[in-house]
């Protein structure tokens, strides 16, 4: 069976123990989140979760459906890769002497990523993209050795002037 | 900086008691009037029109309930253990389609109400459960009788809520029965914690409800039931396939309207048992692992199965894949996430079940002007002849004990379809599914989805709260009977005279026939010795528990004992019935197997292929 991944735009209302509510759920029926993330919108009442799910048609229209009935869920909407943008952040830590610094620094150019730290034995890198963009970024910096990496999850959201917390808020 | 004062540190009374008489109830949509956390919480149950709460104080919840002292129109009923409190609820909600509310301190109180709880999830029970909780500043720290009651319920409850403001609580109160109660019923639990019960706030009614998330669709689409009426005039072998649904939306008498405009045979979940009358000709009776022949044999044999406020659950479809293999399948329910999540249905209806009869019920009579309606007569044959061929029905043990069965079927005939009939889960539940004709809605509360053994007593008690003018029956078993029996002495003392019969076969009944069946008469654990050392006596115990206890071990003393019963009404009664052991539930699907390999009794399996 081949499992398809998609990407949901929960909006939520901003109240305590709703993350726990929507991880529970997923953990509880048997969904698997590939990746999370939270955060504000532009309403104070509203966060937004961007969760990237690997199921099938019929079980995605369960995920919807089963987070549909959670109370504190306002409103959820699947965004298509091709009509939206997504985007992930890198943050890693690159082996980096003297010797091969100027490799990494044209690895880092050629990928527009950018150095936010540095000290004599390593650089820290910042990256945004797409997942396969940081793969391929990842791929090129793996030779000089990862020290660390923290990633997050994808955020995404729909191209054009359309909105889908307008009608959300009220 | 000396003559200020000290912010933290209290003044003794620096804010004596008001004088005067108690602060009288809001006026309705009234100015807020200034009270305590917990004076906030009982009024705003008075106010949502909340008549009984069954419970029991401790630590936390203690503010709460020296506010209930007050009040002039709730009544407490305090039960022996929580999970009394929470069945019972269901039981009164069960009983009279209004919530049922339960009450139960932090920690143990509250995790106690868990079995409960999630009862009343699986079987869509509107109940509201309010617990203390420890004060906030302790929140986190383990403290005495502190427990997540809010996380740990998550998963079984509708929805549920922590209250950190006392201005809060009439909204939460609100909030909660409306989610209770509307849409899909469920339990709601709301968790208070000890120090915003004490605070003093503002209290007014209504509160405004916020729940911008909340909004259950109960208007069916009209396409969908143009759809449906097309499908049901067309269909050569339909069936209607109801569930629980139709008792909770009040829908009956369009059910029964629906049947007798089109003729269609009807089956009855075990949550649906009275929603169609027993007696009625198109009642083919309950579906499923032991539901009789005729239905399953219909469902599985149709080509249309209009499913109404009910789930496929797997007690139904047997093995999901070949499950009414030929059939188109019409669902109607007011869950949408019910829909298609077994089986996929071919028209999909998200609505309040009676707003979709009621529309149905037109749609098909329009239908009918302009199409020919398939003639669905011989179908009609076909199943009432399944029905004739393959009656419910047992054999008298061999070794002269007395039959199980019999004693339910006496006890439905004796009391009649006017009485409300709980069970406990096992062999009897079935049997009292089977045996027991129901004739109307809300006559039959059981622990359906959960399965939870000791439901029986606890929610006859609730019932009877609930109905008081009813007789109440709790058919039980010697195993569940065990497990809540206490809740008898809640019965004796505040009023509840119910009628228990334990149905003691002396053993973990239901447990025993899968031993005798599937596990090669094994018998691992089953037996309780409550026959062989009368351990214990229930006459004995019920005479303890402030009832009346009676016992019956043969035939000829059936009637007579039960209408002994009958005539005890100052006090609960409980009658013994020393039945056999070996009996056993047919028909049976058995676990994991297709709904044909359906078995009439012990090696007798249906025919059915001969006229098809």
């Amino acid at each position: 069976m081949t499992m398809t991944k998609h990407t949901l735009s929960v909006l939520v209302e901003n109240k305590p123990g709703v993350l726990a509510r929507v991880a529970g759920l997923f953990s509880r029926r048997g969904f698997n989140i590939e990746s999370l993330a939270v955060g504000p919108t532009e309403h104070p009442d509203i966060s937004r979760m961007t969760i990237v799910v690997g199921v099938d048609e019929l079980p995605l229209e369960q995920v919807t459906k089963q987070l549909n009935k959670l109370v504190n869920v306002i409103k959820i909407v699947e965004l298509e890769p091709t009509t939206a943008v997504q985007r992930e952040l890198l943050l890693v830590k690159v082996r980096a002497d003297a010797t091969v610094r100027s490799q990494v620094l044209e690895t880092v150019q050629l990928f527009r990523a950018k150095v936010v730290d540095v000290s004599p034995e390593a650089l820290t890198i910042e990256a945004t993209g797409t997942g396969d963009k940081l793969d391929a970024l990842l791929r090129m910096l793996e030779p000089y050795g990862l020290r660390e990496m923290v990633q997050s999850g994808m955020v995404a959201i729909g191209r054009g002037a359309r909105s889908i917390t307008a009608t959300a808020a009220r | 900086m000396t003559s200020a004062p000290s912010r933290q540190a209290p003044v003794p009374g620096a804010t004596p008691p008001r004088p005067g008489p108690p602060p009288k109830p809001a006026p309705p949509g009234g100015a807020p009037v200034r009270v305590t956390g917990s004076a906030s919480l009982v009024r705003s149950l008075e106010a949502v029109g909340c008549e009984v709460v069954f419970g029991i104080p401790g630590g936390t919840i203690m503010p709460a309930y020296d506010a209930l002292l007050d009040s002039t129109t709730l009544r407490h009923v305090l039960v022996r253990h929580e999970q009394g409190a929470g069945h019972a609820a269901t039981g009164y909600a069960q009983a009279t389609g209004k919530v049922g509310v339960c009450m139960a301190t932090s920690g143990p109180g509250a995790t106690n109400l868990v079995t409960p709880l999630a009862d009343a999830y699986m079987d869509s029970v509107p109940v509201v459960a309010i617990t203390g909780q420890q004060s906030r500043a302790l929140i986190g720290t383990d403290a005495f009788q502190e427990a997540d009651i809010c996380g740990i319920t998550m998963p079984i409850t509708k929805h549920n809520v922590l209250v950190t403001d006392p201005a809060e609580i009439p909204r939460a109160i609100a909030e909660a029965f409306h989610i209770a109660s509307t849409g899909r019923p469920g339990p709601v639990l709301v968790d208070i914690p000890k120090d915003v019960l004490q605070e003093t706030t503002s209290f007014s009614w209504p509160p405004e409800l916020r729940l911008p998330g909340y909004r259950p669709t109960t208007r069916p689409h009209g396409k969908q039931v143009r759809e449906a009426a097309k499908l049901i005039t067309a269909a050569h072998r339909p069936v209607l396939y109801v569930g629980g649904g139709i008792i909770k939306s009040g829908a009956t008498a369009e059910l029964l309207e629906l049947a007798e405009l089109t003729g269609i045979p009807v089956v009855t979940t075990l949550m649906a048992r009275g929603a169609f009358p027993d007696s009625h000709p198109q009642h083919l009776g309950m579906p499923g692992m032991h539901g009789t022949v005729a239905a399953v044999a219909a469902m599985q044999k149709s080509d249309l199965l209009i499913a109404l406020g009910t789930r496929f659950d797997d007690r139904v479809t047997g093995q999901l894949s070949s499950f009414a293999p030929d059939a188109q399948v019409v669902h109607a329910d007011i869950d949408p996430a019910e829909i298609s999540k077994n089986r996929r249905a071919d028209v999909p209806i998200v609505g309040d079940c009676k707003e979709i009869l009621g529309d149905l019920i037109a749609a098909v009579k329009s239908e009918r002007e302009h199409t020919e309606t398939a003639d669905i007569a011989r179908w009609v044959t076909e199943t009432s002849g399944w029905r004739e061929s393959y009656p419910l029905g047992y054999d008298w043990p061999s070794d002269g004990a007395l039959a199980p069965q019999y004693v339910i079927e006496r006890i439905g005939q004796i009391t009649g379809p006017e009485a409300i009939y709980t069970a406990g889960v096992g062999q009897h539940q079935m049997w009292a599914a089977q045996f027991i004709k129901y004739e109307r809605p809300s006559s039959w509360i059981n622990s359906g989805g959960l399965g939870t053994m000791g439901f029986a007593v606890p929610a006859a008690m609730g019932a009877k709260f609930g109905s008081p003018d009813k007789v109440v029956w709790a058919i039980d078993g010697d195993g569940c009977f065990q497990m809540t029996n206490q809740e008898l002495a809640t019965c004796a003392i505040e009023g509840a005279p119910i009628k228990v019969a334990v149905i003691n076969n002396g053993n973990l009944g239901m447990v025993r026939q899968w031993q005798n069946l599937f596990y090669a008469e094994r018998y691992s654990h089953t037996d309780l010795g409550t026959h062989k050392h009368r351990i214990p006596d229930f006459k004995m115990l019920a005479e303890a528990l402030g009832c009346a206890g009676l016992r019956c071990e043969s035939k000829e003393d059936v009637d007579a004992t039960i209408q002994q019963a009958m005539e005890i009404n100052d006090r609960p009664v409980v009658i013994d019935f020393v039945v056999g052991k070996d009996a056993q539930v047919w028909p049976m699907v058995a676990a994991g197997t297709g709904n044909d390999q359906i078995m009439a009794a012990r090696g007798i399996r249906p025919l059915f292929d001969e006229d098809v």
